[in-house]
């Protein structure tokens, strides 16, 4: 009788426990794969398929599959392998490709014939124009892939850097200079212009 | 008037160094061999230039127009030749290269037509349209457009308005010089920013080392009546930051999300409020402002200088010693070496000082931090500069924003306390500008990803649409061939409909298809023959019955005038039906 009695409880307990987690697995059911989204939040976005992927969300699925490596994006640079190696526990292996500096792409607009093949290979749709219509790259938009530059009949596109300006400059990392040390012992005195000492 | 002062916590004590340029009056500049003028001189928008080159400009002439509103126009500081809009070098730490207007003077110093504005006439929109277009900034080092700082928020009263003269910053005397010299513009110019926001009090904010110039601006506000009060704030860097002087003079602290005017203060320097009425009672633009030329000078004094002015020209007035190395544009506390001496002033541009070894030693070398916390002790903002300074050197920078690098004025104090002699502020410079970085990063990818997608969705839609198109085009073609052959089927069940029909029997027997096709047209034929009936014109329809009997007879003379010409008994529908005018030349 006790034996019968201990296997309801235990049966009971089960049926209440597998029906709390069966109600959960409804309730908390997550949509999609939240190891994808952390991977694509790394990737550049630039869709350029420079990894062999039609953009970066098969990649970010690709990686989350295990299905390739994390050194194929080389928008995304070093930096990029390091943080993706970081999320995911994978070794850092050195980039497949050169790492370009940021680009962006230029029409010459007096060659341009408008035959809109550019307009039709850009992923983030940042050109302008229409048929048999002058086109021309809307340069914040740009995501310097390159994709617009083989479809181009007339090689009208080229791809410029962007080099460093004063809106987008950044301070440097302050490095320390490894010499030996004036012997008159000075004090309070931080960086080159910080630093101040009495002119007395 | 006595006060009730508070402390902000913090602060260094560093040798002020200012009486060395205090003790001659302010002496104009003259006119250098080229002006320079950058067109990104203040917070905001890039102006865009509006002169060529080859054009000749004047005096106070708009050279940059402001672009949005957050942005304040640019002018000729004097009369000449633009000689090129060109990249040049700015007196920025990058040493990188921004648009500026460069101008050939032509040694006149011919001013535009200048109107002086009543103010008290106007608008407070169109005070504030005027200071943008006198391109008046905030004097102070900020240089955020003034007019964008005088709207009152529309929630929180405006209890007080701050004007700061405290000039914190060793060596820097302009603004000393400038209340000392001209301390009644500057309580006028005071007064219109009274006026745009109505405080309910006025408190101009003076470090204690300057008393002349704190008795200077008591007697211009008794001399104008107003109710300002000069109060002397403690000697103490840095007294004139902005958050610090309310904090002094308001007991208020200022919280990192919000501004000051959300507690119903506003600050504005001593320079600002002098040029604002310079722009407002005299019509100049900002093409001139105070700054004093010290350091490893011979003569240090403060000068009235045109914008524009290369560096090198005007530390030679100063007569510099042999031995200087360097400019800092700023103080020594926040200032930095420009890139090249022969940079422009610009609007942000207070003080030169002279560099050199005797003044400012070479830089120790770095040593490890020791966690003494002195930094967090000098610390006026309060933060914890050696934990950011962990943080930022191990680039963590998410942990450096949890212990609120983003509310760092960048003083100094902090590495001015070191011991160890860190270069704190360079860190957290750093890892500021990486932050910013990420961010526009961050932007740019999420842009582009929503781009990305919205095309994969245009895409897959348009070709829903495409196929959705062909779908019904081959249904319509279905019914069309169905429809013919219950035609086909109709003609055929009906041999005597008409002349046609034996001729459409004996064609659908060879070809049903054709014969619908007739079908069809015929059929559109009639309903077009309808439509043309219905289109009659109306205008026949109320008439008199004499014009009723004219029109019958002219009718029946066409008709039948018609029927001699042509033997075709068919109306005319084509024709422009005119036949009620009793003027037309047919009758």
């Amino acid at each position: 009788m006790d034996i019968l009695l201990a296997i309801a409880i235990m049966a009971l307990g089960a049926v209440v426990l597998g029906a709390a987690l069966g109600f959960a697995s409804i309730k908390f059911k997550v949509e999609g794969d939240p190891l994808v989204e952390k991977i694509e939040a790394i990737l550049p976005q630039t869709q350029c398929g420079q990894c062999g992927y039609p953009g970066c969300k098969p990649y970010a699925e690709a990686i989350a599959k295990g299905e390739c490596d994390i050194n194929l994006c080389p928008p995304g640079g070093m930096e990029g392998v390091q943080r993706l190696a970081d999320l995911l526990g994978r070794e850092v292996k050195p980039l497949d490709a050169e790492e370009k500096p940021k680009q962006v792409a230029i029409i010459d607009e007096n060659t341009c014939i408008g035959c809109t093949l550019c307009i039709q290979a850009c992923p983030v749709d940042a050109i302008v124009g229409a048929a048999k219509q002058m086109h021309t790259i809307i340069a914040q938009q740009c995501t310097g892939c390159e994709l617009c530059l083989p479809p181009c009949p007339v090689e009208c596109i080229h791809m410029e850097v962007i080099g460093e300006n004063i809106d987008n400059w950044k301070w440097k990392y302050p490095v320390v200079e490894i010499k030996a040390a004036p012997l008159p012992a000075q004090n309070a005195s931080g960086d080159g212009s910080d630093g101040m000492k009495d002119a007395a | 008037m006595l006060f009730n002062l508070f402390k902000f916590k913090g602060g260094v004590k560093p040798p002020t160094n200012k009486t060395q340029s205090t003790t001659l009056p302010i002496a104009a500049a003259p006119l250098p061999s080229r002006l320079v003028v950058p067109l990104h001189q203040s917070i905001g928008g890039t102006p865009r230039p509006v002169v060529e080159a080859g054009d000749r400009v004047l005096k106070g002439q708009l050279i940059g127009q402001a672009d949005g509103w957050i942005s304040a126009a640019v002018h000729a500081p004097t009369s000449g030749t633009v000689v090129e809009v060109a990249m040049h070098v700015q007196p920025h730490p990058s040493g990188l290269d921004a648009l500026c207007v460069v101008i050939a003077p032509d040694g006149k110093d011919e001013w535009i037509a200048r109107t002086p504005l009543d103010y008290a006439a106007l608008t407070p929109e169109a005070v504030r349209e005027h200071l943008q277009q006198s391109g008046v900034v905030g004097l102070g080092g900020a240089v955020f457009p003034t007019h964008g700082k005088l709207t009152a928020s529309k929630t929180v009263p405006m209890e007080e308005l701050i004007i700061n003269g405290a000039e914190c910053e060793p060596f820097i005397t302009c603004d000393d010089l400038l209340m000392r010299e001209r301390a009644e513009e500057v309580v006028r110019g005071i007064g219109i920013f009274r006026d745009l926001l109505q405080p309910k009090k006025v408190l101009i904010g003076i470090e204690d080392n300057k008393p002349e110039a704190a008795a200077a601006m008591r007697a211009a506000v008794e001399t104008l009546g107003e109710d300002f009060a000069v109060v002397q704030v403690p000697t103490l860097y840095p007294a004139g930051g902005a958050k610090q002087l309310i904090r002094v003079l308001t007991g208020k602290e200022v919280p990192a999300s919000k501004r000051s005017t959300d507690l119903g203060v506003q600050c504005f320097n001593v320079a600002t409020a002098y040029t604002a009425w310079r722009a407002i009672a005299h019509g100049e633009p900002v093409v001139s402002r105070l700054v004093t030329v010290t350091g490893n000078v011979h003569h240090p004094r403060n000068y009235e200088v045109l914008i524009g002015t290369p560096m090198d020209e005007l530390l030679k007035l100063a007569q510099p010693h042999p031995d200087t190395d360097g400019i800092i544009m700023g103080g020594p506390m926040m200032g930095f070496l420009v890139p090249q001496a022969s940079v422009p002033v610009v609007k942000a541009t207070n003080c030169l000082i002279a560099h050199d070894d005797r003044l400012f030693p070479p830089k120790a070398p770095e040593m490890p931090c020791i966690r003494c916390g002195a930094c967090a002790q000098a610390c006026p903002h309060e933060l914890q500069p050696f934990e950011m300074y962990w943080f930022s050197r191990a680039k963590n920078f998410g942990k450096t924003q949890e212990y609120a690098i983003f509310d760092c004025i960048e003083c100094g104090c902090c590495s001015f306390v070191c011991p160890s002699r860190i270069p704190l502020v360079q860190y957290f410079r750093f890892a500021k500008s990486e932050i910013w970085a990420r961010e526009r990063e961050k932007n740019a990818a999420d842009q582009a990803k929503s781009r990305f997608e919205f095309k994969q969705l245009r895409e897959e839609r348009e070709k829903a649409e495409k196929a959705e198109k062909l779908a019904k085009a081959a249904a319509a073609q279905a019914a069309k061939k169905a429809a013919e052959a219950a035609a086909a089927a109709a003609a055929e069940a009906q041999p005597a409909a008409g002349e046609a029909a034996p001729a459409s029997q004996a064609v659908a027997a060879v070809d049903p298809e054709k014969a619908a096709k007739r079908a069809t047209i015929e059929a559109a034929m009639a309903r077009a023959k309808a439509q043309r009936e219905a289109a009659q014109p109306k205008n026949t329809d109320h008439l008199t019955p004499g014009q009723q009997k004219e029109v019958a007879e002219i009718e029946a003379r066409r008709s039948g005038s018609r029927i001699e010409d042509r033997g075709s008994s068919e109306p005319a529908p084509a024709e422009p039906a005119a036949p009620t005018s009793p003027l037309d030349p047919n009758n």
